[in-house]
């Protein structure tokens, strides 16, 4: 991995909300096609590395570098024009807006794609194309995060950001999610996501990252992370 | 069927009652739509609709003064309009633009304050007294009069009703498809919906804000020169008056509901003019010194059981 396809590269990274500290030099980078996961327990500052790449809280100390260049100290607005999509993990839909005004929000910072962004959307969540007229506030939990994701792609993105994407959805619709997830990855978009399903996340990603307490713990490949005893038994849940 | 019954009844209450609520559901709109996007109570909105209704005048009497003769009231609020748009837009930018991350309570404060500024303000300008709008007694309009009188149902419906009806028909359309069908309409209820995901989604919430002062200024004039059309006089301290049956009709309709705010302002013009209705014997039901009385009643008992409104809006 050479450093001309990194796309984002988080570097010694101390943030936190007003004087509450809350990531104490966190490392991570992304690169050129990859799923990058980061997981960890609750209270770990996951979900905060998002919000301090999308400029939303105070950072103390560190860089943010999207395709080398630094974006840390952006206004938010500015970071999204410059190729950041991010889907949060709660209210991350527009309620009494249809399923398709929703998209053509996504679309503000460059709408002149949206038509056809639009109809690549619908192929890649069909179940969206019938719905397209009816308030998102009326779709389930998982099509609503169905709506969030396709929301998020109407713009060219360099990245992806994901934050917990599969919380508070059934079975079935975790594993539509992740399988999404890979299909969006494979059409050439690298995604970063936070995750509390663990080890179904480590699974389809590329790299995974383990933060406890703000910092990092471990990094590896998915795979050596599923494997590795002490990850599983600490952040996995397993009882080997 | 056309008995004195209903003759009375459309000609001195509906058709008042509909005027009324026209005007209402133009100032809530505004009143809404800064609680829906800004996220708080602006008091100074009445102060624009009657800031609105003076400039209307001034230009009035200034086209008298030029082409020796008045122009409609419709015309010589076009001026204001653009005049009012840029008061609002410039106290948002001094005034309320740097309370925007600060508790919700301190702009509600800043507008209060604008409130009192802008309404002094116009007293030094053009004194504290009534001002006669347009003069003279308005006359039924003849066409509609003679057409309704052969289907023997004489509406006597002034030429100034008729066009304030159709003139908030009009701006109702207007909006709706402000609202539905373009790209800044959407991102208003997008930024209505939830300011934070507008802005992780890139959306120009500034623009938008922008936007909602051209909208609700737009709105408080037309309802502010309306207001003046139908009563024939203005007064620096009509849009106070205004302010608690257009709060009413905001959280009537759910607040941060637009169309919310123009079936609460109908229903509060409505329940006011009918409630002087002989409804029980020969007296009116309620005296209308007490209309203003109704408006705050529906207010009270809303607030108490369904805070949320007809269209289910957000709650204070």
């Amino acid at each position: 991995m050479t450093s001309q396809s990194e796309i984002m590269n988080v570097s010694n990274l101390f943030a936190g909300y007003g004087e509450t500290e809350i990531l104490h030099g966190i490392n991570l980078n992304v690169n050129d096609g990859e799923i990058v996961c980061v997981i960890g327990p609750n209270g770990a500052g996951k979900s905060t590395v998002l919000k301090a790449i999308l400029g939303q809280i105070n950072i103390r100390d560190g860089s943010i570098n999207l395709a080398d260049q630094d974006i840390v100290n952006t206004p938010t607005t500015e970071i999204i024009k410059k190729g950041i999509s991010y889907v949060p993990q709660t209210n991350n839909v527009f309620v009494s807006l249809t399923v398709e005004e929703n998209l053509e929000m996504g679309a503000w910072v460059n709408p002149e794609y949206t038509q056809k962004k639009l109809i690549e959307m619908y192929e890649l969540f069909p179940d969206l194309s019938e719905k397209r007229k009816q308030p998102a506030g009326s779709l389930s939990g998982g099509q609503r995060q169905m709506v969030a994701m396709a929301k998020a792609l109407m713009v060219n993105a360099k990245i992806l950001l994901l934050d917990e994407p599969t919380a508070g959805l059934s079975p079935k619709y975790r594993s539509e999610i992740f399988s999404t997830i890979k299909t969006i990855n494979n059409n050439g978009v690298p995604i970063l996501m936070v995750e509390q399903n663990a080890k179904q996340a480590l699974g389809v990603s590329d790299r995974g990252y383990i933060l406890v307490d703000g910092a990092n713990r471990h990094t590896g490949s998915g795979i050596d992370l599923i494997n590795d005893k002490e990850v599983a038994r600490m952040f996995l849940g397993s009882r080997e | 069927m056309w008995d004195s019954f209903g003759f009375e009844f459309v000609n001195y209450y509906f058709v008042p009652g509909l005027v009324l609520g026209c005007i209402y559901a133009l100032g809530a709109i505004g009143i809404t739509l800064t609680f829906g996007i800004l996220r708080f109570a602006n008091f100074a909105h009445g102060e624009i609709m009657m800031t609105g209704a003076f400039l209307t005048w001034t230009f009035l009497e200034l086209s008298k003064l030029i082409f020796g003769f008045y122009f409609h009231p419709l015309i010589a609020c076009i001026p204001s309009i653009f005049i009012a748009i840029a008061i609002a837009l410039s106290v948002d930018r001094f005034f309320y633009k740097p309370f925007r991350d600060s508790p919700t309570i301190m702009i509600v404060m800043a507008s209060f304050g604008m409130m009192l500024i802008i309404r002094s303000l116009v007293q030094v300008i053009w004194g504290p007294n009534q001002i006669t709008f347009v003069k003279g007694i308005a006359k039924p309009n003849g066409i509609l009069r003679d057409l309704s009188g052969s289907f023997d149902m004489m509406l006597l419906v002034p030429s100034k009703h008729i066009f304030i009806i159709l003139g908030t028909v009009i701006i109702m359309l207007a909006f709706n498809y402000m609202l539905t069908k373009t790209r800044i309409g959407k991102a208003m209820r997008a930024v209505s919906d939830s300011p934070d995901l507008a802005k992780v989604t890139g959306i120009d919430v500034e623009q938008v804000i922008r936007a909602t002062w051209y909208v609700g200024g737009f709105c408080a004039v037309m309802a502010g020169v309306f207001m003046a059309m139908d009563t024939q006089f203005i007064m620096s301290t009509m849009g106070f008056r205004m302010l608690l049956p257009m709060f009413a009709a905001a959280i009537l309709g759910g607040i941060g509901r637009p169309f919310g705010a123009v079936l609460g302002g109908l229903v509060i013009g409505f329940a006011e003019e009918l409630s002087a209705y002989p409804w029980f014997g020969n007296g009116p039901l309620l005296s209308p010194g007490y209309k203003s009385g109704v408006a705050f009643s529906i207010l009270v008992l809303m607030l108490i059981f369904r805070p949320s409104g007809i269209l289910k809006g957000r709650v204070f």
